[in-house]
């Protein structure tokens, strides 16, 4: 996997992550970004080429120009132009599946396959989504993962919050990714998407954990019946970390796009 | 110097075990413990209090804004304030503050701040906080990283619309107003401004460029302000400001009895009330992440860490050595408070006379003590700025006012 920084105007400066042959797919990340090496997207490059840009906040990608869902989502479109991505495979995981699917809502034409996993975006007062801003580090993992004991490594900040330096490290950047996250999350992740689902036109696998319990399967139904063309899959022994968790299951539903 | 009394309003009947039972004494804490049968009485000797504090000398009286809090149960400072408008007569009317970004549009906060300017007469001090994360974020639904851009736009529109003699069109980010006309006008246009921070170099600088009081509201005493005022004061030095002590203000628990001994045996409770249950706050509501910037991050996260001493298992005296508390006789009092002044050379100190769930005959003490044998010996501790008064009220002559009206 190789990575690189793209200017976008003088809005904006992102590193770009790529890698592997195949038909081109574009992937979003969640809130937590990428990890470290990323599996997912490593499996992803097995059959894809595979771009996956990080949002400003993220790394070394910069912008001041972000406030809204809108900037968002264009944002995702002036990637995609840069990069001469011509209708790719759009795949988005969590707040990546939210943007993911306001890209295909604005520009339905643009969009033509979608794979939305267990996406953020929408809200029902029967179900609140637990408050990703208010909760401590040691919370994260037992609300990510289905097996937080054989994953929950995975989120493992890599280093010793005794150490001055690493903890000073790690808050300036969990400050920043969660701060340009919580532009479209905080307080509460739904910036009108429900009303705008309408419009996807593209062919769209949602793909849900079972066990997810950030953003539980209820709202696996909502998106499946707000986007027309789609098609639902729960994937068992799953929690919201689902990419990582059932790695084959999710390229397997990601194939039929 | 210059002494504002300050009753944060603390809701006195948090039980016992509180920490225990709860998370958390803001955001969400339930509210089946509060009673408003009680909260009419608490309401009404707490502005006792404040009323109170003026008829025994004190300069100022002091109100706040917070949100679902139960140590500080003004959700609107400004209705405080107009009752202390209109029942005091002399002392600054202080509101630390009003949290602009929180309000739509922000010109309600230039019209009620004008409103308690004229009823008074001339005698608001006008506090612009950010607001803490708690209550402008988590409370409020603010979104933690543009919380300053709001703020700032929320600053400049209420400024113009104290100063513009026309009616303007307000092209902002977050607000659009096409007919900007404030009416009234304040008395003092601008009042003086009073801009609480939390060590953050912005605020620092801002505060310097618009010759605005930069105040450091702490609840852990003055000794471990020292770093967080000295970093100010070198900001001043480097803009090449003058560095008088009334640029300054700090917030300081203080307890006054006739002995050091009567002082604790009689208000230690109302101390530990305070530090054990009104300060339990969950960690998760401290600080959303993007509400402070990544500048001052950097500098302040390590010794942020180091600071967070538990109070809740100090002894009296550790209280008091490490300046958390000043507390005693008059004479003890006095002798920390020249100690206080020379540490942090801060001029405006906001005095948290009421502590927790102290009654008010226990404050009404204090206070008394406090602004009889105290302030007297205070007066001038900074004899170089004896005659500055370019941040503080600046009333009606009430003389001319009578005149005007016989001349009719």
């Amino acid at each position: 996997m190789e990575s690189r920084i793209i200017e976008i105007q003088d809005r904006a400066s992102i590193r770009v992550y790529e890698g592997g042959s195949g038909p081109d797919l574009f992937f979003l990340h969640g809130a937590g970004g990428l990890l470290q090496n990323d599996p997912f997207l490593n499996a992803l490059m097995e059959n894809y080429r595979v771009t996956a840009p990080l949002l400003p906040g993220y790394e070394d990608s910069e912008s001041e120009h972000l406030r809204d869902m809108l900037d968002f989502t264009l944002h995702s479109f002036d990637v995609l132009d840069q990069l001469n991505l011509n209708k790719p495979l759009v795949v988005g995981h969590s707040m990546g599946g939210m943007i993911a699917a306001e890209m295909a809502a604005i520009a339905p034409d643009a969009i033509e396959r979608l794979a939305l996993i267990c996406p953020a975006g929408f809200w029902s007062d029967d179900h609140p989504i637990p408050d990703l801003f208010a909760l401590l580090p040691y919370e994260l993992p037992g609300l990510m993962f289905h097996d937080p004991e054989k994953n929950g490594d995975l989120m493992s900040a890599g280093g010793d919050f005794n150490d001055p330096e690493f903890l000073t490290e790690f808050l300036v950047g969990n400050a920043k990714r969660m701060g340009s996250a919580g532009k479209i999350l905080f307080p509460i992740p739904d910036r009108g998407l429900s009303e705008r689902a309408y419009r996807i036109k593209a062919k769209t696998e949602i793909l849900w954990g079972a066990q997810d319990k950030l953003i539980v399967p209820h709202y696996a139904s909502l998106f499946s019946s707000a986007i027309a063309n789609s098609n639902l899959t729960m994937i068992q022994e799953a929690g919201h970390m689902l990419p990582y968790e059932q790695t084959s299951q999710v390229l397997e539903v990601i194939a039929k796009l | 110097m210059k002494f504002t009394f300050f009753n944060l309003m603390p809701w006195p009947y948090l039980p016992d075990d509180f920490r225990k039972k709860y998370r958390s004494v803001w955001v969400d804490i339930p509210s089946s413990l509060y009673d408003p049968v009680k909260g009419h009485t608490v309401y009404n000797d707490y502005l006792d209090t404040l009323e109170y504090a003026e008829e025994v000398g004190f300069d100022g009286v002091g109100v706040n804004e917070h949100h679902a809090n139960a140590y500080g149960m003004m959700p609107s400072p400004n209705i405080m304030a107009a009752s202390l408008a209109r029942n005091t007569s002399k002392a600054a009317v202080v509101v630390l503050g009003n949290s602009i970004a929180l309000y739509n549009p922000p010109i309600r906060v230039a019209e009620e701040f004008a409103m308690l300017d004229v009823i008074s007469g001339g005698r608001l001090i006008a506090g612009f906080p950010v607001g803490t994360s708690m209550d402008t974020n988590y409370a409020y639904g603010t979104i933690p990283a543009l919380t300053r851009e709001k703020y700032s736009e929320a600053h400049e529109l209420i400024l113009r619309a104290w100063k513009e003699e026309e009616t303007f069109a307000f092209n902002g980010r977050y607000n659009k107003i096409r007919h900007v006309n404030c009416w009234p006008k304040p008395v003092q246009n601008p009042p003086p401004i009073y801009i609480p921070g939390g060590g953050s170099l912005e605020t620092y600088d801002f505060c310097i460029e618009n010759d605005y009081v930069y105040c450091y509201l702490s609840f852990s005493g003055f000794m471990r302000a020292k770093t967080l005022m000295d970093g100010y004061w070198r900001r001043v030095e480097e803009s090449g400001k003058d560095p008088s002590p009334y640029r300054g203000g700090f917030a300081q628990t203080i307890i006054v009895a006739e002995t050091d001994e009567e002082a604790e045996r009689d208000y230690r409770e109302h101390v530990d009330y305070f530090y054990n249950r009104c300060l339990h706050v969950y960690p998760g509501f401290a600080d959303a992440p993007g509400y402070r910037t990544i500048k001052t991050l950097q500098a302040n996260i390590t010794e942020q860490m180091t600071q967070n001493a538990n109070v809740s298992k100090m002894s009296w005296q550790e209280l008091i050595d490490q300046g958390y508390v000043i507390a005693g006789s008059p004479d003890t009092v006095v002798e920390q408070m020249k100690r206080l002044a020379s540490t942090l050379n801060v001029a405006n100190i906001f005095c948290l006379i009421h502590i927790g769930d102290m009654p008010k005959d226990k404050c009404m003490r204090s206070a008394k003590l406090f602004a009889e044998e105290v302030i007297p010996k205070l007066r001038n501790v900074f004899p170089d700025y004896a005659d500055d008064d370019r941040f503080w009220i600046n009333p009606i002559d009430q003389s001319s006012i009578t005149e005007t009206k016989e001349a009719k």
